[in-house]
């Protein structure tokens, strides 16, 4: 569903503060795939999920979702196969408009849009079905504003907004990270809830190696740019925290893992 | 007899105020819901005279003249939104210098500074034939594209077009993630903004019987004023009321600037103000308009803060 073949990508290029983020980066996902990508701060894992978006073009390589080589795309046309959820909950809907009128929007993710309503009365009805899904009671408040909500009531609107449409590829960028710790736990119930009763094709981020093991039917972690850890299925499942702290000081040479990553047993 | 000046100073506000407030609503466009300062409209609006007015001259009729300035100020809006999305040229100076362009090219359109509309047939002399009485034609037809510019732009918030236009100026990140290109409806939402700007400077040229190079100058400012103005008094809770606002705005804008003028007339001040001076008056009340909305939030968060204690 998802093919990252060889992809190269630098920053500053050229000065002295060049930054290597992907180094021939390969990674290859099958349909229905739900993988959990773990790595240390400046690993790649960001700058990968959004190579993949097309936040930026790369370097060298291609990137294929469903087939479609996507490389050159901007990212407003990759949209139409890939669906979106942010570490920053302000980042993923629209704040100074409502609940629907977000949904709306989602709806019409990849089409072209045109002088037609934006919103129907089917619609409404189907949104006020999908939000009691969440169990949040935002099904009551169809026009309130957004910038109203909690930070979860955001990103769980950004994950229906990101699904309202089934998209080829799922991409959630540590949509938990700013979240607390309950709030976090519901959220990813959630989402875990969408991608496996929809069968998609799911990358997510996570700086907590639990979540990374619980969730999914495989894992990757990611250092300096490149995967160095790719486990998948029963092997996955038996992985304990201490193994990927044991894999991930293999990688850094024996040194201590990365702070946020022992804070995040 | 004083009481009857000042009631057609309130008559003549109106009617101006309503002119203009179809400038304030494109400037509404494009500095409120795409969040883009578009400096370009002080050329846009002068663009808009100088057309209508050579057009009607030239024996188009008015209401086409009008039609054939807003395209002109579209165009002016694509060039800015060319300027700024393909050439990258920050929002500011993509409107600075497109505004600046225009003044050749409006003097190449006239020919001349200032240009003139005598004996000429313009829509209010058409609504005079009617039978409307010469004082109330301009404010018969102010009403008449208020009312629907006001109904029009709301409908069209609500097409699809119109929401991604609204999303755009409130999260672009998202708009894009949902697979819509920013830069179009930015382009887009200029020049819808510049195309009623100057449409409100072709209306304006028939009614005052002129157009000139510097009727624009200042356009942004007393656009920005109506916003605010209508921001203040008049409630934000849907798009109607807050396209109405922008119209109440500027009406108020208007009839405040009447009083002052008619007030100065009648006074012994050593310092006459006249309708020069407005200028500055105006920028002082914007500058105002713009802070005060903080400053109360700021004396609220510090009387919240002293509840506590």
């Amino acid at each position: 569903m998802l093919d990252i073949s060889h992809v190269y990508k630098s920053f500053n290029i050229g000065t002295p503060v060049q930054k290597d983020a992907l180094i021939d980066l390969s990674l290859h996902l099958n349909e229905g795939d739900f993988v959990t990508v773990i790595g240390g701060n400046g690993a790649g894992k960001s700058t990968m999920l959004n190579a993949v978006a097309g936040v930026f073009g790369v370097d060298e390589g291609t990137i294929k979702i469903a087939g479609n080589d996507v490389t050159k795309d901007p990212e407003y046309k990759r949209a139409k196969y890939i669906g979106r959820v942010f570490q920053d909950p302000l980042r993923g809907t629209a704040g100074d408009m409502w609940i629907e009128e977000n949904l709306a929007f989602a709806l019409r993710r990849g089409k072209r849009r045109s002088f037609k309503w934006g919103i129907s009365n089917k619609e409404r009805e189907q949104f006020v079905e999908l939000l009691k899904t969440l169990d949040l009671g935002l099904e009551n408040r169809l026009s309130a504003k957004v910038g109203l909500l909690s930070g979860g009531q955001r990103q769980a609107l950004t994950l229906l907004m990101a699904t309202i449409q089934k998209p080829q590829l799922l991409l959630l960028d540590e949509h938990t990270a700013a979240l607390d710790p309950h709030t976090a736990k519901k959220v990813l119930d959630i989402t875990n809830k969408v991608v496996t009763e929809n069968n998609l094709t799911t990358l997510m981020i996570t700086h907590n190696m639990k979540d990374a093991i619980k969730y999914g039917n495989r894992l990757i972690m990611m250092q300096d740019g490149r995967i160095i850890y790719d486990v998948a299925g029963e092997e996955k499942k038996n992985l304990k925290v201490s193994d990927l702290l044991v894999k991930f000081e293999e990688a850094s040479g024996g040194e201590f893992a990365n702070d946020r990553m022992m804070l995040a047993r | 007899m004083a009481i009857t000046n000042w009631l057609w100073d309130i008559q003549g506000g109106v009617t101006l105020g309503i002119i203009w407030a179809m400038m304030a609503l494109g400037l509404y466009l494009t500095y409120r819901v795409l969040n883009y300062a578009d400096m370009t409209v002080d050329g846009s609006l002068t663009l808009g005279g100088a057309i209508s007015a050579v057009a009607v001259t030239a024996g188009v009729p008015p209401i086409l003249a009008i039609l054939i300035a807003m395209v002109g100020g579209m165009a002016a809006g694509s060039v800015t939104g060319f300027l700024h999305t393909k050439l990258k040229i920050p929002d500011l100076l993509a409107g600075i210098l497109t505004q600046f362009g225009l003044y050749s090219i409006n003097l190449r359109i006239m020919g001349k500074a200032n240009f003139g509309l005598l004996n000429q047939v313009t829509l209010f002399s058409q609504i005079k034939d009617l039978g409307v009485p010469s004082k109330w034609a301009g404010l018969v037809v102010g009403l008449i594209f208020i009312v629907i510019l006001v109904i029009g732009i709301y409908c069209f918030f609500g097409t699809e077009i119109g929401c991604a236009l609204r999303a755009t100026g409130n999260n672009p990140d998202m708009v894009r993630a949902m697979g819509s290109n920013t830069k179009a409806y930015i382009v887009l939402g200029l020049v819808i903004g510049n195309g009623l700007v100057a449409m409100c400077g072709a209306i304006l040229a028939q009614y005052q019987g002129y157009a000139d190079i510097n009727m624009g100058v200042g356009t942004i400012v007393i656009g920005l004023a109506a916003i605010m103005i209508g921001e203040v008094i008049f409630s934000k809770k849907s798009y109607m009321h807050r396209l109405t606002g922008v119209v109440i705005g500027s009406i108020v804008y208007r009839i405040v600037i009447a009083f002052v003028l008619r007030i100065s007339l009648n006074s012994n001040f050593i310092i006459k103000i006249t309708a020069d001076d407005m200028k500055l008056i105006t920028a002082i009340l914007v500058a105002i308009a713009m802070v005060l909305p903080r400053m109360q939030k700021k004396a609220a968060a510090k009387s919240a803060k002293g509840d506590h204690k």
